[in-house]
């Protein structure tokens, strides 16, 4: 880890965003994990894609379980509200808290082993139930803070650092998030920022319960020769189904695409996405056809990335239990129990 | 772009902007390092090598570093270079022992015109080699314009007197009271060469009504520094104007304050912004209650029969024309006149060759000024050499200096049969700074440090002594922290590409954003991509050769903190910090030339 301090000196031409901060306002602590870690060019993308978006980082909640890349929100977001929950349960956190304040942000940080393994019933919970957040793995197949042992997310038949082949299947999360009925489902890579930044962006814009799956090479136990989840695999691998570009407000679209090439989403806020397709065919709001398409591609050994599935008319978990506008944890006594005349009222009107 | 050459010498030269900016190229980074350390000899002597006076430059430098310091770029002021230079002259041990020994004479004879800077730069490096060199002052010691026209109250005579004695004792002879009146007897003398370091000794004339009539009371500044300087002046009126925006007006006029000047007013052309003296000089004269009149041109004395009476000045104004250049025309007001007792005119130096024969092979352009090469320094005549404020006009001591030592290099090489426009290369040493994971062995915690200031005597005492010397300079609690200031931009940030997989831990690491990873392309077009802007087309691009993904790693170097943050969040090494030390070619260098090294 690093001991030295980041400078507080910034660029004397860096840019601000509408609230008047550079993105290095966005920045948390020094990260400690190793060198080159993926998971620190994921804290970079999620600070790019808050800066971009000129969020209020007080209106923005971060919640993780246990891990490396739990450990993240540590370095990003300094001064937004935080939670570093038990091992798996950062989705049942989450949930209660986007129950009590639906006002905030919700950013849900995890990994492999918190998601696919400890937390596997909880995360599948909360995207099942369509809770309003965004849930980004930071997936690097591997067992990092214990060593290096294959995670719930290894390929079979990948090799670990020692040489040992992975027998057992591996769990796609992209597949089961599809089938669990997420509304915005995305894969890419942490080596690819101009790609996972947007993505970010258009997760945090989207109502509704948003996975993003994101590999992320582990430097010191899964970037070696054999490892699908490396630097050199990923980037050799990845099949990009498009590429997308998040329009806030009334930006004019850019015109320096190829007609026919980009494609409009307008999300329920009325931020817009551009998607620009690289597979002409892919429709990424068929969700059938997804699952089928990230299926025969795994079956290549091809790693599909970018926007795989949106559903723009989304709806969350507030109206599914038709909840108040109001987040529950302003509301007052008086609101809360309005007296004996009231529930004499709801009491006559069952007989 | 083309992949970077960072195997050629200038290009990480340029990224250490102080040494860049000196014109003796001093390893700045380096001393202030050691001075941090407590190293103040070690310091002391890596100046002593490359500027030659450290002791009088670190008072009176014109600085030229400064204003390239990075630390400028990134915070306001930038580290104060040049007081730092003094520290290791205020608090060094006795050097005596490491300086060069007297060698055994090689039987060649350099004559030196002038005791100044220039000359005694080529002393210094030839009388080690062998070369029996004396130099030619008409006044009685050693220094120049160093000694008679900087007031004492800036520059000490004892540290004059240890910084020329410390050249004189190479066994170089000093002929002091001996001004050459002749350059044609001199190279009858026959000497192997003869290096001119005679300055410039005119002050310029003020050719306007009055001048003449009221002689008495109008003083050119360089002759009445001097005329001070030794003592032969000791009073003037009490109201005076000193006409001149340069150092020379500022020296005159915070000298009239000292000498019974009550009322002193610096009076100049230009605006307050233009003027040529050194901000912080003209602070220094502003602190010592003299007010700058700007925008006045002197348009006559004024005299009461003879007795100077007062000067009327007309008043201008600046106007522009398309292409940026400004003329200062009449505002239209009405002139105005400013009493005054006496008046002092700093408006310019001139070079005076009066001694110089039209017949002894030295060419004059239509200037008056002696035709010299402008790196060996030879003129038309191949055994005279020019330099300091002698070769091209009035500069400072820090140019002298460069002067001296490229000039003694051709001499040397003149005197050694070799052909003297081949000049050797600098030698470059380049080596990495990592000592363990995390450990470096330079100071890399980098924070927002406001410069020190430099501890003043008190105002009261100090205008009743001339000789009180002002600065009391910085202490060595004030120096460390000062010297923490220091970037250390000399220690580089190399890129290997072949290391590199291209994981972004630098880039998103960088504080500064300087690093991006992305497409080639022209410089101008790489310039507008970059994660920062990159305006600053005199600050290099540093861009590797094609990366795996095809693309190429860019680091603007404008605003790079050397914080090595890059290399301490690279999981290969493919970024190290590296100390780059270059050493400047001087007369006698050990490394060969590329010609020698083939035959």
């Amino acid at each position: 880890m690093t001991y030295i301090a980041k400078p507080k000196f910034h660029h004397p031409g860096l840019k601000k965003n509408e609230l008047g901060y550079t993105h290095r306002d966005y920045e948390g602590k020094i990260s400690t994990l190793c060198a080159g870690c993926g998971h620190d060019s994921i804290t970079a993308s999620i600070i790019e894609a808050c800066y971009e978006l000129s969020i209020e980082p007080h209106r923005v909640a971060k919640i993780s379980g246990i891990g490396c890349s739990s450990k993240t929100p540590d370095y990003f977001l300094g001064n937004s509200h935080g939670f570093n929950s038990v091992h798996g349960r950062m989705p049942s956190v989450l949930t209660g808290a986007n129950l009590a304040n639906r006002d905030l942000i919700y950013l849900g940080v995890s990994g492999d082993g918190d998601s696919a393994s400890i937390g596997f019933g909880q995360f599948a919970h909360s995207i099942r139930r369509g809770v309003n957040m965004t849930y980004i793995v930071e997936n690097n197949g591997v067992y990092g803070l214990t060593k290096g042992q294959f995670s719930a997310t290894a390929d079979r038949g990948s090799k670990s650092k020692k040489g040992v082949t992975n027998t057992d299947n591996a769990i796609d999360l992209v597949a089961i998030a599809l089938q669990l009925g997420a509304t915005f489902v995305a894969r890419s890579f942490s080596g690819d920022k101009t790609q996972l930044v947007p993505l970010i962006a258009a997760a945090i814009r989207h109502k509704g319960a948003s996975f993003i799956d994101v590999i992320s090479p582990c430097i010191a136990f899964n970037n070696h020769a054999g490892s699908t989840k490396s630097f050199d695999y990923v980037r050799e691998h990845n099949d990009a189904v498009n590429r997308l570009d998040v329009l806030v407000g009334r930006d004019p679209i850019a015109v320096d695409y190829a007609p026919g090439t980009v494609q409009l989403v307008e999300q329920h806020d009325g931020s817009r996405i551009a998607l620009r397709k690289i597979d002409a065919d892919y429709d990424p709001h068929d969700r059938l056809g997804a699952m089928t398409f990230l299926q025969k591609h795994a079956a290549k050994g091809q790693i599909v990335t970018g926007l795989l599935y949106v559903d723009p008319e989304a709806e969350d978990l507030h109206e599914h239990l038709n909840t108040v506008e109001t987040p529950l944890n302003t509301l007052e006594a008086d609101t809360l129990c309005p007296g004996s005349a009231v529930l004499d009222k709801i009491n006559a009107s069952l007989r | 772009m083309k992949p970077t050459d960072i195997a050629a010498p200038d290009y990480f030269h340029k990224v250490v902007d102080c040494q860049w900016a000196c014109p003796a190229h001093t390893p700045v980074p380096e001393y202030i390092r050691l001075i941090a350390q407590g190293r103040y000899s070690d310091a002391y002597m890596i100046n002593w090598k490359s500027n030659v006076f450290p002791g009088i430059l670190g008072r009176t430098c014109d600085r030229p570093c400064e204003p390239a310091c990075r630390r400028g770029r990134v915070e306001e002021t930038p580290v104060a270079i040049c007081r730092l230079k003094r520290v290791a002259a205020d608090f060094k041990d006795d050097i005596k022992q490491r300086l060069p020994h007297p060698a055994a004479k090689n039987g060649k004879r350099i004559a030196l015109v002038g005791g100044g800077p220039a000359s005694l730069t080529v002393a210094r490096d030839l009388a080690p080699l062998g070369y029996h060199c004396t130099v030619f002052d008409a006044d009685p010691e050693a220094g120049g314009m160093m000694r008679t026209q900087i007031p004492k109250f800036r520059l000490p005579n004892s540290v004059i007197d240890e910084e020329t004695g410390y050249i004189l004792g190479l066994g170089v002879e000093f002929k002091g009271g001996h001004r050459i009146e002749s350059m044609k007897a001199l190279l009858a003398e026959k000497y192997d060469a003869i290096f001119v370091g005679s300055g410039a000794p005119r002050g310029r004339e003020l050719d306007i009504p009055g001048r003449k009539e009221a002689a008495a009371n109008i003083h050119i500044g360089i002759d009445w520094l001097s005329s001070v300087s030794f003592g032969h002046t000791d009073k003037i009126g009490k109201r005076v104007i000193v006409l001149g925006g340069g150092n020379t007006a500022m020296d005159c006029c915070r000298t009239a304050r000292r000498l019974g000047g009550e009322s002193v007013k610096v009076i100049v052309r230009s605006g307050f912004e233009e003027m040529k003296a050194s901000p912080w000089e003209k602070e220094d004269a502003i602190h010592e209650d003299i007010p700058i009149l700007n925008f006045l041109v002197p348009v006559a004395f004024i005299h009461d029969n003879g007795k100077l009476t007062g000067v009327t000045f007309q008043k201008v104004k600046a106007e522009y024309d398309a292409k940026g250049r400004r003329s200062l025309v009449p505002s239209g007001e009405p002139d105005q006149t400013i009493e005054c007792d006496d008046v002092l005119v700093a408006v310019g130096q001139e070079n005076a060759f009066p001694w110089i024969e039209q017949d002894c092979g030295i060419e004059f352009d239509k200037w008056h000024m002696p035709t010299v090469d402008q790196k060996t320094f030879v003129s038309t005549n191949p055994k005279v050499f020019f330099g300091g404020d002698a070769a091209f006009g009035p500069k400072n001591i820090i140019w002298a200096v460069a002067h001296g030592h490229d000039a003694a290099l051709s001499i040397h090489r003149l005197l050694s049969g070799e052909d003297i426009t081949e000049r050797p290369l600098p030698d470059v040493q380049v080596s990495s700074q990592k000592m363990g994971i995390h450990e470096w062995s330079y100071d890399n915690d980098i924070s927002i440090d406001k410069r020190f200031k430099v501890p003043h005597r008190d105002k009261i005492v100090a205008l009743k002594d001339i000789r009180a010397e002002v600065e009391l300079g910085y202490d060595v609690k004030l120096a460390l922290g000062e010297a923490h200031r220091c970037l250390n931009c000399d220690v580089q940030t190399v890129f290997s590409t072949a290391l590199c997989i291209e994981c972004d831990a630098c880039a998103d690491i960088c504080p500064m954003d300087c690093i991006t990873f992305t497409a080639n392309g022209e410089e101008s077009d790489l310039r507008q991509r970059l994660k920062a802007p990159a305006p600053h087309a005199d600050q290099d691009l540093y861009v590797s050769s094609d990366l795996k993904t095809g693309r190429v790693m860019v680091k603007d170097e404008d605003v790079c903190l050397h914080c090595g943050l890059c290399a301490e969040r690279c999981p290969t090494g493919a970024w190290d910090m590296q100390k780059y030390f270059i050493e400047m070619t001087y007369a006698g260098s050990s490394c060969p030339t590329r010609s020698r090294s083939a035959a």
